[in-house]
């Protein structure tokens, strides 16, 4: 158990310039639990083990470092060719008037302050519960933080095969916000529903996601970070997977000064299958860039299938970190689980640190891991070049070629190309300049 | 079309000198060939005139149509017009043949300050060029070089230069791993290409790819330097007695 040292100095000055959101009975419990448990575990430090090798120090100070906004001037926002139910945040705050009507068919979309509200709710027994139960073996402060202080979020309860995917649109127009969003995710027996996510969200973001997946549900989930530069983010989902269930998720970065994304999914029923992907492009030459991928999934459950695959390029002195684990519980033979972790460093400046980890207590399992860096390929480089290519378009090519891995992870194709393209566009404006 | 004087070239990271004062003129419309014994310097040669890392020229000079090759980058040595046919062809994961195929030939063009190609008028090219060296639609596809056989690599070259239209082409040891019937097919492909305004420079070991692309011209090459140019028949001298005939001679 690698739970952190209590620092009262730091997590109760940041718990002093917060405040906990009123509103319903078992929404005030779950925040003052959820408060309580923070109080106990403290905000992270650099010393816990747990962030060796990113600095937590700007997600948990009191006040968001400032963050200047991004203008992505004549770029046609990401997912705006998908058929989507969208729904706008603007620095953390539901905005009404820029999102679609909450209603989509096979879906019930509500606020959480809306459901909180009300005494008799589905998303009571799930507030706060995934999150807590993604506390052991390892404290995540941020998320306590997160369960007991968000200000805003949904509940999206999926009962049968969504008509078309959830958009969530995280706009970012106050310098100095600091936003809070925690949203719950059930997906009802058999049902199935597509959740995108993308915009910088605020100059800070913590942001929770609890997804409940039931027997023979499906839910899937992709993410793009947004492109301001100097936005920071501590994301986490947490999701719990029933038989036969699927989960997918993705995550694209490109900019932010800090990202901090984890995972915890626990296969919890048998036959359940958790695929968890990333893509990084970090440059750190017009901002720091560090960008962290810190996952955990445990195997509770007979013959579930767990997949991770996360890629990086870094260069000018961008950062990259991945720790991963799969825990194999007693009993969950059949376990089928793999995990790489790839970095590509264009530069001698760039790092990556990963620290990939198996714990397997059952005899019959496949489990395997993996992690490289390297530089780029001289020789494909070369080919490339003889054949006319520049060495800033070959390198793209390369690094596009390398990033893919991770992109065909998303099972919709059509997403798949939304995202080649959009990375393509983006190298070229990068390298214009 | 190439001219090559007195070329001096070392290793970069070791004191060795690989190539001890080349000279060669390959002219437009003609096909050159050079043979000689492993280790003489032919791929060295290739390489240099490309412009991989690793070599440091200590002497001498390389022109295409009177431009320095050595002061150029690599793409611009091909935009100039100099293609090379890898000895060994470079998979690459990951990338589309095609796209590779299509981002090179408009790299060229914009290098010239000329038009890109359409995606329609490409396609067609590539298609008729393919039919002829037996490429079928699945190699296009598939990223460049990956899972290719031997052959299909060398046709995958011959399939670039077809595509780029190059003036100066050099071929090295484009005949390594190919068995009869791809060496005729590879062959026939390079003879396609062969006009009064494009050279080649074709490195090989052995005569018999010199039987399916008859040279104008043919050097000797050992330890460095060109030691002995002739007709077609010094192919045929080599095919019979080998090298150590020659290089006493010379010695």
């Amino acid at each position: 158990m690698a739970v952190a040292q209590p620092k009262p100095d730091l997590t109760e000055s940041r718990i002093a310039a917060l405040e906990l959101p009123k509103g319903g009975a078992w929404g005030m419990a779950a925040r003052a639990d959820a408060l309580a448990r923070l109080r106990v575990m403290g905000l992270p430090g650099r010393r816990d083990e747990y962030w060796k090798f990113t600095n937590p120090d700007s997600l948990t100070q009191v006040a968001a470092p400032r963050a200047a906004l991004f203008e992505a001037k004549d770029e046609a926002p990401l997912f705006d060719a998908v058929d989507r139910l969208r729904i706008v945040f603007v620095d953390g705050v539901f905005d009404a008037e820029q999102s679609d009507e909450l209603s989509l068919e096979g879906v019930e979309i509500e606020r959480l302050a809306d459901a909180m509200a009300r005494d008799i709710h589905w998303a009571r027994e799930f507030y706060g519960t995934l999150e807590t139960a993604g506390q052991t073996p390892v404290a995540r402060p941020l998320a306590a933080l997160n369960t007991a202080f968000a200000t805003d979020g949904l509940v999206i309860r999926a009962v049968g095969k969504a008509a078309k995917p959830i958009s969530l649109v995280y706009l970012h127009r106050s310098e100095t916000s600091d936003a809070i969003l925690h949203h719950v995710v059930r997906v009802e027996e058999g049902a199935e529903l597509t959740i995108l996510e993308n915009g910088p969200a605020a100059a800070r973001f913590n942001k929770c996601m609890e997804i409940s997946v039931a027997d023979r549900g499906a839910f899937h989930h992709v993410r793009a970070q947004g492109r301001d530069h100097e936005r920071r983010a501590a994301t986490h989902m947490f999701a719990r997977l029933g038989a036969e269930s699927r989960y997918k998720s993705f995550t694209l970065t490109v900019n932010g000064v800090m990202t901090r994304n984890e995972h915890v999914i626990e296969l919890t029923g048998d036959d359940a299958s958790a695929h968890v992907a990333g893509a990084a492009m970090g440059d750190g030459k017009l901002q720091a860039f560090h960008h962290d991928d810190t996952v955990f999934v445990t195997h509770g459950a007979l013959r579930c299938e767990s997949r991770q695959v996360f890629k990086k390029v870094l260069r000018n002195g961008a950062e990259g970190v991945f720790q991963g684990k799969i825990l194999v519980k007693p009993g969950a033979q059949k376990t089928d689980g793999y995990q790489i972790s790839q970095a590509l460093l264009l530069d001698e400046e760039a790092s990556f640190q990963a620290k990939p980890e198996l714990e397997i207590y059952a005899d019959d399992v496949k489990c395997s891991h993996g992690s490289t860096t390297g530089a780029i390929d001289e020789t494909a480089l070369f080919y490339l070049r003889a054949r006319g290519v520049p060495r800033e378009t070959a390198t793209d090519l390369l690094v596009l070629a390398f990033i893919d891995e991770a992109i065909q992870e998303i099972e919709d194709a059509t997403l798949q190309d939304d995202i080649r393209t959009r990375l393509q566009l983006w190298l070229e404006r990068r390298r214009r300049g | 079309m190439l001219t090559i004087k007195n070329l001096h070239v070392k290793l970069e990271d070791e004191d060795k000198q690989i190539l001890k004062g080349v000279d060669l003129t390959v002219e437009a419309g003609k096909v050159h060939a050079i043979m000689g014994p492993n280790g003489s310097g032919k791929s060295t040669l290739s390489y240099v005139l490309s412009g991989r890392d690793g070599y440091e020229v200590t002497d001498g000079t390389a022109t295409l149509e009177g431009e320095d090759l050595l002061g150029m980058e690599p793409e611009e040595r091909a935009s100039a017009g100099l293609f090379l046919a890898f000895q060994y062809p470079v998979e690459i994961p990951g990338v589309g043949n095609m796209t590779f195929l299509r981002t090179a030939m408009n790299a060229q063009r914009k290098a010239r300050g000329e038009e890109e190609v359409s995606a329609g008028d490409f396609l067609k090219l590539v298609r008729e060029k393919a039919k002829a060296l037996k490429i079928d639609a699945e190699m296009l596809k598939r990223p460049v070089n990956v899972g290719f056989s031997g052959g299909e690599k060398k046709r995958n070259e011959i399939l670039q230069m077809a595509m780029l239209e190059p003036k100066m082409c050099i071929l090295d040891e484009t005949d390594s791993g190919l068995d009869v019937d791809a060496m005729k097919l590879v062959a026939d492909g390079v003879n396609a290409l062969r006009d009064a305004g494009r050279g080649f420079l074709v490195i090989t070991h052995y005569q018999r790819l010199l039987d399916h692309i008859r040279p104008d011209v043919v050097h000797i090459m050992a330890d460095g330097r060109i030691v002995k140019t002739g007709g077609p028949e010094l192919a045929l001298e080599v095919e019979q007695n080998g090298y150590a005939d020659i290089l006493a001679e010379v010695a």
